[in-house]
């Protein structure tokens, strides 16, 4: 049988297999951060084990951390010990650590790519799930516990069992002003948040071809959101563009990256078509990333769900985020606008957001904040002057880390704010007890804050 | 890790789809550097209504948890079998799970029954009919049973299996490759 992708990346990082047990696979990248990582030093400490790799283990500090001025000390006490822990783990274990003071801090999977630590052909582990991030790149790489975190610390291996595959063929293009999100949003539309679970996702097509490295990582982070284990894109000159030159990928093994596809009649366990020219700008309504509507449609009622649990769970849904059935989307006013996350806080999604904000201010009854997903980010944002683009409009400009996608630092919405988000999760209570969340791309994020309500960002008259 | 072979316990029904783990233990709680103080934050937001499943008298001590299908999507906080587990929780009955949750709970001692749909309303129906009502798990003969007379044989992957029942460190495991682990290094530098 002809290779996948996902074949060739998974065969050549077998360290062992046997039958009736997982395979131990090779890992080339470890990133951890302050979160799940301190039980996992604890337990290296406990059985006197080392990490065997330092040199292929890269801390940062984004999770928790403010997103305000950073030359104040953490205000939360118990948030300022993970920080110092990881500092101390680093240090004892000689892993290197960009601070939260360092020039490269930043959202584990911003920072990666930026980098050049994530590159074709890797194998990359996190503790966090978002780590499908950096699939973008043709490299398996996925989320996991912080168990795991352990295993790979003390062996820089990992027993595995072998996923299924899926590919997602993408027919025709994107229209203007539908971008990657609105493609990932609309594939777990099509197939479900559990749609993808124990399969590995490879989307291909001229669609997924003609994204930026910045559109791949925001289509490839929200594999998890479909239940995949990871997601990828055979890399190609987009791919060897974005890396060239940056810190530990100046040159790269261009010539084996090129192998790093799928066979013609590579043979996937499942295969999902989406016709992209088909798509619109989505807005989720309910409190599940696949309960998603095209901006032009209404929010569902719960009566025309398919089974019994549909309809309770749209109507528990419908509930908490204090919506009608019927309800057109545009109609929705916001109170909060939240552009950032390790989905779409990339200098293109910036770009994107602040192209639809200049020359507006942002509607009196919204607050609105933009955190760039990494201080390399920002900076680069500020010698365009996006920032002045954003203070202008009324935006908050922040530092670098996670902020509002999970609320674990400050920012958080107040209980039964309204938000238009370009994060990834929609849960309940996910950025702020009884905070409702609407999950869109940066564009629609940046309209919506402007006008008060969300709107098709098709019809926009840039300024 | 502790081992789990035989468990019989009392059983709540969380009838919802996709408990995703930022309702099993919520971001604000992840702060903690330790691996225990979870479980009195478990499902903290759903607890504060008095209707919750957990906040009935009769679903008091539970330690077997049925619940609808793709629980423990999100994120991978491991946070999340922590406090289940901590909260007395040993096995889990579900139509399906997300894969990170899965590998969560191995690794911690508890255990995610996958069932169908059909056995898991079964189930979620009787913990709800009948006061009381008590499942035993078995992981060696690899069935779920009630004392009127439900008895489901379930399927967990072999190697999963027997870590479980021996509660073994499989990082320990991993170690006794270390030849293989150093030629691999040594073949892909």
């Amino acid at each position: 049988m002809m290779p996948t992708l996902f074949d060739k990346l998974w065969q050549s990082h077998v360290v062992r297999e046997a039958r009736g047990e997982p395979t131990l696979l090779y890992i080339d990248l470890h990133l951890i951060h302050e979160v799940t990582s301190p039980q996992a030093f604890d337990g290296l400490r406990q059985e006197g084990r080392k990490v065997r790799r330092p040199d292929l283990t890269f801390g940062t500090v984004d999770h928790n951390v403010p997103t305000t001025d950073r030359s104040l000390p953490i205000a939360d006490a118990v948030a300022a010990n993970q920080v110092e822990t990881l500092r101390r783990n680093c240090h004892d274990f000689g892993v290197q650590l960009y601070d939260i003071n360092s020039p490269e801090q930043g959202i584990v999977h911003v920072i990666g790519p930026e980098l050049g630590l994530t590159r074709p052909g890797m194998t990359i582990v996190c503790g966090d799930s978002h780590t499908s991030t950096h699939g973008a790149f043709g490299a398996l790489a996925f989320g996991i516990g912080t168990s795991e975190v352990e295993h790979v610390l003390a062996t820089q291996c990992l027993p595995q069992n072998k996923p299924l595959t899926m590919k997602v063929e993408t027919r025709g293009s994107l229209p203007e002003g539908v971008t990657a999100k609105d493609l990932a949003l609309g594939i777990i539309g099509q197939i479900g948040t559990d749609g993808a679970t124990g399969c590995v996702i490879e989307y291909a097509g001229d669609a997924v071809r003609a994204l930026s490295m910045e559109g791949r990582m925001t289509l490839c982070n929200m594999s998890i959101e479909a239940g995949a284990r990871a997601g990828m894109i055979a890399p190609d000159e987009t791919t060897f563009a974005y890396l060239k030159g940056r810190r530990f990928s100046p040159e790269g093994d261009v010539n084996y990256w090129k192998t790093l596809r799928s066979d013609d009649d590579a043979k996937f366990d499942r295969v999902v078509e989406i016709d992209a020219s088909q798509l619109e700008p989505f807005v989720t309504w309910g409190t599940s990333p696949g309960m998603v509507v095209p901006v032009t449609s209404y929010v569902p009622d719960p009566a025309d769900a398919k089974s019994a649990a549909d309809r309770q769970a749209a109507e528990r849904a419908l509930e908490y985020m204090a919506l009608k059935p019927r309800t057109h989307i545009q109609e929705i006013a916001i109170d909060r606008a939240f552009i950032g996350s390790c989905t779409n806080a990339r200098i293109e999604d910036l770009r994107a957001a602040a192209r639809v904000v200049k020359g507006y201010r942002i509607n009196s009854s919204v607050s609105a904040m933009v955190v760039p997903g990494s201080q390399e980010v920002k900076r680069v944002a500020e010698r365009e002057g996006l920032d002045r683009i954003f203070h202008e409009a009324g935006f908050e400009w922040r530092e670098a880390g996670c902020s509002m996608c999970l609320g674990m630092n400050a920012d958080i919405l107040e209980p039964g704010e309204r938000c238009a988000s370009t994060s990834n999760r929609n849960f309940e209570g996910r950025q702020g007890r009884g905070g409702r969340t609407h999950l869109v791309s940066p564009m629609m994020a940046a309209a919506a804050a402007i006008k008060g309500h969300f709107t098709d960002v098709r019809a926009w008259e840039f300024k | 890790m502790n081992a789990f072979i035989k468990h019989t316990g009392l059983v709540a029904p969380l009838d919802r789809a996709n408990v995703d783990t930022d309702q099993i233990i919520p971001k604000q709680f992840l702060k903690r550097i330790e691996r225990t103080g979870f479980g009195e934050f478990l499902f903290y937001d759903w607890r504060s209504d008095p209707a919750f499943v957990l906040n009935q008298p009769r679903y008091k001590g539970a330690s077997i948890l049925v619940a609808g299908k793709n629980f423990g999507c999100g994120s991978s906080r491991e946070h999340a079998p922590w406090a289940l587990g901590e909260f007395g929780f040993r096995a889990i009955l579900a139509p399906s799970f997300a894969d990170i949750f899965t590998n969560n709970c191995f690794k911690n001692g508890m255990l995610p029954i996958t069932l169908t749909t059909e056995q898991v309303e079964e189930i979620m129906s009787r913990a709800q009919q009948h006061e009381g009502y008590e499942l035993t798990v078995d992981l060696e003969r690899q069935t779920v049973e009630d004392s009127r007379g439900l008895s489901i044989l379930f399927v967990v992957s072999e190697f999963q299996r027997y870590c479980l029942l021996e509660g073994l460190d499989d990082i320990g495991l991993t170690l006794t490759h270390e030849a293989l682990i150093r030629e691999y290094e040594l073949s892909h530098r």
